[in-house]
C-alpha cells in the first residue's frame, strides 16, 4: 500500500511563484507522469515530493501521513536523476549499497539485494566498475538499480531517458514499463516527451507555467483535451486550430469554414452543445482525423464531413506523410497513409472526422 | 586518373610548405623559451655555485665564476654553527621554527577552506552568498593593513613573539584563499550528487566524507601548495611579531645578511638561502604537475 496526495501545494522562490496551488494523487501501485514545456515546475514538484525542495504552502502526503517537513531519507522513496547521479567515486556496487550502508543496513542483507537487483537489471558484470567506464545506457540501468534497491513506497523518476539516444530511449522506454509491470510500485515519472508519458503513464498531468492543466487518463488527456494548451502540446505533429462560425443547418448545429476556392463550408456538429456557446469557435482537428474524402468512408464513418483544400507540402516519412493543406487563409497538417497521399498544388477534397473535433471557446481556451 | 595523381602532388607540396611553417614557428616558440628559462634561472645557479666555493676564491674572482673547488662546509656553518646576531647555531633553529609554523597553518587553512568551500557551495543558506563575498575582500586586502590589528589581537592573547602566533594569523589570513579555491571547485561537482545521497539516508559529514572528499585531491593538493609556498615564504609577519629564537626563516636570512660584520660570508649567505627556499622547492617539484592539474581541470570529467 502507497499513496501519494498533493493539495494547493505552492511553491515560490523568492517572488516568483513556481507552482500555483497543485492537486494531484496516486493510487497504490499507479503509475503519474507529469508533462509538461520546459521550465513548468516539473522537477520542483518532483522535489518537493521527495522532500529536497521546501514547501512554501499545501501538503503533501505518502500514505496519508503528512511529509511536508519530513526529511527526504525518512520518506521512503528512490528517485532517478535525469544525470543519473551516480558517485563518480564509487564501483557500481558501492553506487548501489550506499543507501544500505547509509541505514546501516547488515552487510549478508546487502549483498543479497545488490544480487537481486543486478540480477534483475542484468547489470552483474557491472558491479566493480566506476561509473565513468559506463555507456549512457548502462549509467542508466545502475541509476535504476540504485533506486530499485530501496524497495520504496515510491518511485520518483525525473526525465531519466532524456541523456539517452533515440533508439536506446525508446528501448528504456519499454524497459520501464516492463518493470513496473513486474514491480507495481506508485511511481511519479517527470518527463517532457508527451510519447513518454502516453506509453507509460495511467494518469498525466499536463502542467503548464506552474499549474496542472488536466489531469486524466491518457485516451482523455488526448481525446477530450481540456483546453488548447493541453491539445496543442500532447500530440506530434500538433492538433490543428480553425477559427470558426457557429451557425445552424436543418436544424442542427454546424461550424462554417473558409475553404480553399474562397467559399465558405458548413460542417455539422456532432458533439451537444451548451447553451452559452460563443459565436466564434476554434476548431481543433487532429492530423489523423483528416482523410482524403471517398464515397465508402463516408458511407462507414457518418460523421466524415467534407471540405476542399489546397495541398501546399507533402512530406512523406515512411510509414506515413504529412501534408501541409491550406484552408483560406490557414494552413493545416494532415496525416496520410502513403497510398492515398495527395500531391503538391492539388486541390483535394478532405474528410474531417467530426466525431474526434474538439471545439474551443477562444476566449478562455478551454474545451466546449 | 591524371588529374589524381597532380592532386596528389600538389597535397604532398603542401604537406611540406606546412611541415616547414610548423618547424620554424616551434624553433622560435622554444627558442624564446630557453632564453627566458635562462633568465630565470641563472641567478639561482649564480646562488647555488657560490655556496660551494671558498670565501677568499669568492672574494678573489667576483661573485660570478665558476667554482675552483667543490665545499660543503658553507652548508655545514650556514645549518649549525653560523652566528647571526650573537647566536652561533645557523638556520636550524628558525628552520624548525618555519616548519612548526607552516605545516599546522597550512593543514588548518586547508580544513577550513574544504568545510567553508563545501558549505558555501552545496549547503547554501540566507546571506551564504553575502558572506562568501566578504571573504573574497580578504584576497584583495594587503597584509600590511592588518599589522595594527593582529599586534593588537596577538597581544591580547598573549601570544606575541610565538610561532602560535603566526600560525593564527597564517591560518585566518589564509582562509580567503583556501575558501575560493576549494568553494569554486565544489560548485563544479553536481548537485544532483548531493540530492541522492541525502535520499539514500546521507547527512552532511558523510556525503563529505564519502562524495566530495574522494573528488577533493586536486583542489587540495592545489590550495596545499599555495598555502605551504605563501606561509613559508612570508616575511612581513614573521619579521614584525617574532624576533631572536621564535624567528621563521625569512626573518632569519634578513637577520643573517643584516648581522654584518666586516667580511659578507657570501658562501655561508648562499647556503643559508638556499636552505631557506628549499621545501617550497621541493613541493613544486614533487606537486608542480598536480598544481597545474587542480588549477585547470573541474571535479567531474
Ligand atoms: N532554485 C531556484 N531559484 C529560482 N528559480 C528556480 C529555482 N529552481 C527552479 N526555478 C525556476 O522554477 C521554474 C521551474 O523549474 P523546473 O521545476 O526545473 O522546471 P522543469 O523541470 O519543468 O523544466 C523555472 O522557471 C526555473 O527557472
Ligand atoms: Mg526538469
Amino acid at each position: 500500500m502507497s499513496t501519494l496526495t498533493i493539495r494547493s501545494l505552492r511553491k515560490n522562490y523568492g517572488a516568483v511563484e513556481v507552482l500555483k496551488g497543485i492537486d494531484l494523487e496516486a493510487q497504490n501501485g499507479e503509475f503519474i507522469a507529469l508533462v509538461g514545456p520546459s521550465g513548468c515546475g516539473k522537477s520542483t514538484l518532483l522535489a518537493m515530493i521527495a522532500g529536497l525542495e521546501t514547501v512554501t504552502s499545501g501538503e503533501i502526503r505518502i500514505d496519508g501521513r503528512l511529509v511536508n517537513s519530513v526529511a527526504p531519507k525518512d520518506r521512503d522513496i528512490a528517485m532517478v536523476f535525469q544525470s543519473y547521479a551516480l558517485y563518480p567515486t564509487m564501483t557500481v556496487r558501492e553506487n548501489i549499497t550506499f543507501g544500505m550502508e547509509s541505514r546501516r543496513v547488515p552487510k549478508p542483507q546487502q549483498d543479497e539485494a545488490v544480487k537481486r537487483v543486478a540480477a534483475f537489471l542484468q547489470i552483474e558484470p557491472l558491479l566493480g566498475r566506476k561509473p565513468g567506464q559506463l555507456s549512457g545506457g548502462q549509467r542508466q540501468r545502475v541509476a535504476m538499480g540504485r533506486a530499485l534497491v530501496r524497495d520504496p513506497k515510491l518511485f520518483l523518476f525525473d526525465e531519466p531517458l532524456s541523456n539517452l539516444d533515440a533508439k536506446l530511449r525508446v528501448d528504456m522506454r519499454t524497459e520501464i514499463k516492463k518493470l513496473h509491470h513486474r514491480v507495481g510500485k506508485t511511481t511519479v515519472y517527470v518527463t517532457h516527451d508527451q510519447v513518454e508519458a502516453m506509453t507509460l503513464a495511467s494518469r498525466i498531468a499536463v502542467m503548464h507555467q506552474g499549474s496542472v492543466q488536466q489531469f486524466d487518463e491518457p485516451a482523455t488527456i488526448y481525446n477530450r483535451p481540456a483546453n488548447m494548451f493541453v491539445a496543442g502540446f500532447m500530440g506530434s505533429p500538433a492538433m490543428n486550430f480553425l477559427p470558426a462560425e457557429l451557425s445552424e443547418e436543418g436544424g442542427r448545429p454546424t461550424v462554417v469554414l473558409p475553404t480553399a476556392d474562397g467559399k465558405t463550408a458548413s460542417l455539422p456538429i456532432v458533439q451537444a452543445l451548451p447553451s452559452d456557446t460563443p459565436r466564434q469557435l476554434l476548431l481543433g482537428i487532429r492530423p489523423e482525423h483528416i482523410y482524403r474524402f471517398d464515397p465508402d468512408l463516408a458511407r462507414r464513418k457518418p460523421s466524415i464531413a467534407q471540405i476542399n483544400a489546397v495541398v501546399e507540402l507533402v512530406e512523406p516519412t515512411g510509414a506515413e506523410t504529412m501534408a501541409v493543406l491550406r484552408l483560406g487563409a490557414k494552413e493545416i497538417t494532415g496525416r496520410f497513409d502513403p497510398d492515398g497521399t495527395p500531391r503538391m498544388g492539388e486541390t483535394v477534397t478532405l474528410g474531417i472526422d467530426m466525431a474526434r473535433a474538439c471545439l474551443f471557446d477562444p476566449t478562455t481556451q478551454r474545451l466546449i | 586518373m591524371g588529374d589524381v595523381s597532380l592532386d596528389q602532388a600538389q597535397d604532398r607540396h603542401a604537406a611540406t610548405v606546412a611541415a616547414r611553417r610548423h618547424f620554424l614557428t616551434r624553433f622560435v616558440i622554444y627558442g624564446l623559451l630557453v632564453i627566458f628559462a635562462a633568465i630565470y634561472l641563472v641567478p639561482l645557479l649564480v646562488v647555488v655555485l657560490n655556496s660551494f666555493r671558498d670565501q677568499q676564491e669568492i672574494a678573489r674572482n667576483g661573485l660570478i665564476s665558476l667554482p675552483r673547488s667543490f665545499r660543503l662546509e658553507a652548508w655545514g656553518q650556514a645549518w649549525s654553527t653560523y652566528c647571526i646576531g650573537g647566536t652561533c647555531e645557523g638556520m636550524q633553529r628558525s628552520f624548525y621554527n618555519s616548519l612548526k609554523m607552516t605545516i599546522p597553518a597550512t593543514i588548518i587553512s586547508t580544513v577550513v577552506g574544504a568545510m567553508n568551500g563545501y558549505i558555501l557551495s552545496k549547503w547554501r543558506f540566507k546571506g551564504s552568498e553575502a558572506l562568501f563575498t566578504c571573504m573574497l575582500l580578504g584576497v584583495f586586502i594587503p597584509g600590511q593593513i592588518s599589522l595594527m590589528p593582529w599586534a593588537f589581537i596577538l597581544g591580547n592573547l598573549g601570544l606575541s613573539n610565538s610561532t602560535y602566533g603566526l600560525i593564527v594569523i597564517h591560518v585566518i589570513q589564509g582562509i580567503s584563499f583556501t575558501t575560493l579555491f576549494c568553494r569554486n571547485y565544489y560548485v563544479s561537482i553536481p548537485d544532483d550528487l548531493i540530492k541522492a545521497a541525502r535520499i539514500d539516508g546521507a547527512g552532511f559529514w558523510r556525503i563529505f566524507r564519502k562524495i566530495i572528499l574522494p573528488l577533493s585531491s586536486p583542489i587540495l593538493i592545489v590550495t596545499v601548495i599555495w598555502q605551504f609556498t605563501g606561509i613559508w615564504n612570508e616575511y612581513l609577519f614573521g619579521v614584525v611579531f617574532t624576533s631572536g629564537q621564535q624567528q621563521p626563516i625569512t626573518a632569519a636570512l634578513v637577520a643573517l645578511t643584516a648581522s654584518g660584520t666586516n667580511v659578507r660570508a657570501y658562501d655561508v649567505m648562499s647556503a643559508a638561502v638556499l636552505i631557506g627556499a628549499l621545501p617550497p622547492l621541493l613541493i613544486y617539484l614533487f606537486g608542480g604537475k598536480y598544481f597545474v592539474r587542480g588549477l585547470t581541470q573541474g571535479a567531474i570529467k
